[in-house]
C-alpha cells in the first residue's frame, strides 16, 4: 500500500517554480494569465528554462515587465508579440508552425512512417520465408525429447 | 549478404553527420528580429549625471554604435580597450548602456580604464534592454543616419571583426 500511494506520488506532476518574487494580482483571471506566460516564454540567458522557471536577472525583469503588461490589461497575444518583436520566435517556448519550423513539426512523423514501413517490410520478408524442411528423423527425436520430459514430471 | 553489416555503419556515420554539425551551431546566437527595424527610443538617467538623461534621439542624423556593457560582465572588460581605439583614432560615435550595474563601479572602470563613450545611460531593470531584444552582454547595435539598426553583434568587438565587417560598412553609411 505504502508503495502504491508512493508510486502515485512520484507520478503527481510537482508544480515547483523557482522565481521567488512574489507578484500580487486583485483578478485571479489575470493571475492565471500570469502564470500561462512565464510558463510559455523562454528565458534567453539559460535557453532551455522558461520564464517561470528561470532565475537570471534578465528573466526577472522579464517576469516583472510581463506582471506589469498584464496588469495595464495587455491581452496574451499582445504580450507575447511584443516579446517576439525584439527576441524572435525563439523567445515561445512553443514554435510556431511556419515554413522554417515545418521539419521540427513533421520531422517525428517522418521518422516514424520510415520505422514502421522498415517494420513491415522486415515483418513480411520472415513471414513468406519457406519453412525449412526437417528431416522425418530429427521430427521424431524431438517428439521423444518432448515426451519424456512429460513422463518425468507426472 | 555482407551489406547487412554496413548497416549500422551507416546509421554511425549519420549520427556523426548530425552531431557534427550541431557542434558547429552556437546556441547562443540567437538571430536578431531587429535589423532593418527602426531602432527603439530610449532615455535612460546618465551614469555621470543622474538628474540628466541620455536619449536616443539625441543621435538622430549620426551613425552611431549603441554598445550594452556592465562591469560584471569579463568579456566587456576585454572589449573595452578596443572601444577606447575605436573612439579614439577612428572617430566611431559610442553610446553605452550600463545594464544592470553597480553604478560607482561603472564610474570606477571608466575613470581607470577611459571612456570610450559619447555618453552612458544606466538601465538598472532592464528597461531599454528589453526593449532592444538584448539578452547578454556584450551586445553592439549599429544604428544609421535614419534611426534604423543595420547590424548587431553579440560578445566583444574585436579588430578583425571591426576590419572585415563593421568598418566598410560603417563607410557605406556614412555616404548614404
Amino acid at each position: 500500500m505504502r508503495r502504491f500511494l508512493l508510486s502515485i506520488m512520484l507520478a503527481l506532476p510537482l508544480q515547483v517554480f523557482a522565481a521567488i518574487d512574489a507578484y500580487h494580482f486583485d483578478d485571479p483571471e489575470k493571475e492565471a494569465r500570469f502564470q500561462v506566460l512565464i510558463e510559455e516564454l523562454r528565458c534567453l540567458v539559460c535557453q532551455n528554462q522558461n520564464l517561470a522557471d528561470s532565475n537570471a536577472e534578465l528573466a526577472q525583469d522579464m517576469r516583472k515587465l510581463t506582471y506589469e503588461m498584464v496588469q495595464r490589461g495587455s491581452s496574451n497575444e499582445e504580450i507575447v508579440t511584443y516579446m517576439v518583436q525584439r527576441y524572435g520566435d525563439f523567445v515561445m517556448y512553443r514554435p510556431p508552425v511556419q515554413s522554417n519550423t515545418l521539419m521540427l513539426w513533421v520531422g517525428p512523423f517522418i521518422i516514424m512512417g520510415i520505422g514502421l514501413v522498415i517494420l513491415i517490410v522486415f515483418v513480411r520478408s520472415r513471414a513468406s520465408a519457406p519453412a525449412e524442411d526437417i528431416p522425418e528423423a530429427d521430427l521424431e527425436r524431438a517428439e521423444r525429447l518432448l515426451n519424456q520430459n512429460k513422463d518425468d514430471q507426472a | 549478404m555482407k551489406a547487412r553489416y554496413l548497416i549500422p555503419l551507416g546509421i554511425f556515420l549519420v549520427i556523426v553527420a548530425f552531431l557534427g554539425v550541431g557542434l558547429q551551431l552556437n546556441p547562443r546566437e540567437v538571430p536578431s528580429v531587429l535589423i532593418d527595424k527602426k531602432a527603439p527610443e530610449f532615455s535612460l538617467p546618465d551614469l555621470f549625471d543622474p538628474t540628466k538623461t541620455v536619449d536616443s534621439s539625441s543621435m538622430k542624423g549620426k551613425v552611431w554604435l549603441l554598445n550594452v556593457w556592465g562591469t560584471w560582465c569579463p568579456e566587456c572588460w576585454r572589449e573595452h580597450d578596443f572601444l577606447i581605439y575605436l573612439s579614439k583614432y577612428e572617430g566611431v560615435a559610442i553610446v553605452g548602456i550600463d545594464w544592470r550595474d553597480d553604478l560607482d563601479e561603472a564610474r570606477a572602470m571608466l575613470a581607470n580604464k577611459g571612456n570610450p563613450f559619447v555618453a552612458v545611460g544606466v538601465d538598472p531593470e532592464s528597461r531599454a534592454v528589453m526593449d532592444w531584444g538584448v539578452y547578454g552582454a556584450p551586445e553592439t547595435f549599429l544604428i544609421d543616419k535614419q534611426g534604423v539598426i543595420r547590424w548587431k553583434h553579440t560578445g566583444s568587438i574585436t579588430p578583425d571583426l571591426w576590419r572585415e565587417t563593421l568598418k566598410p560598412l560603417m563607410a557605406k553609411l556614412e555616404e548614404g
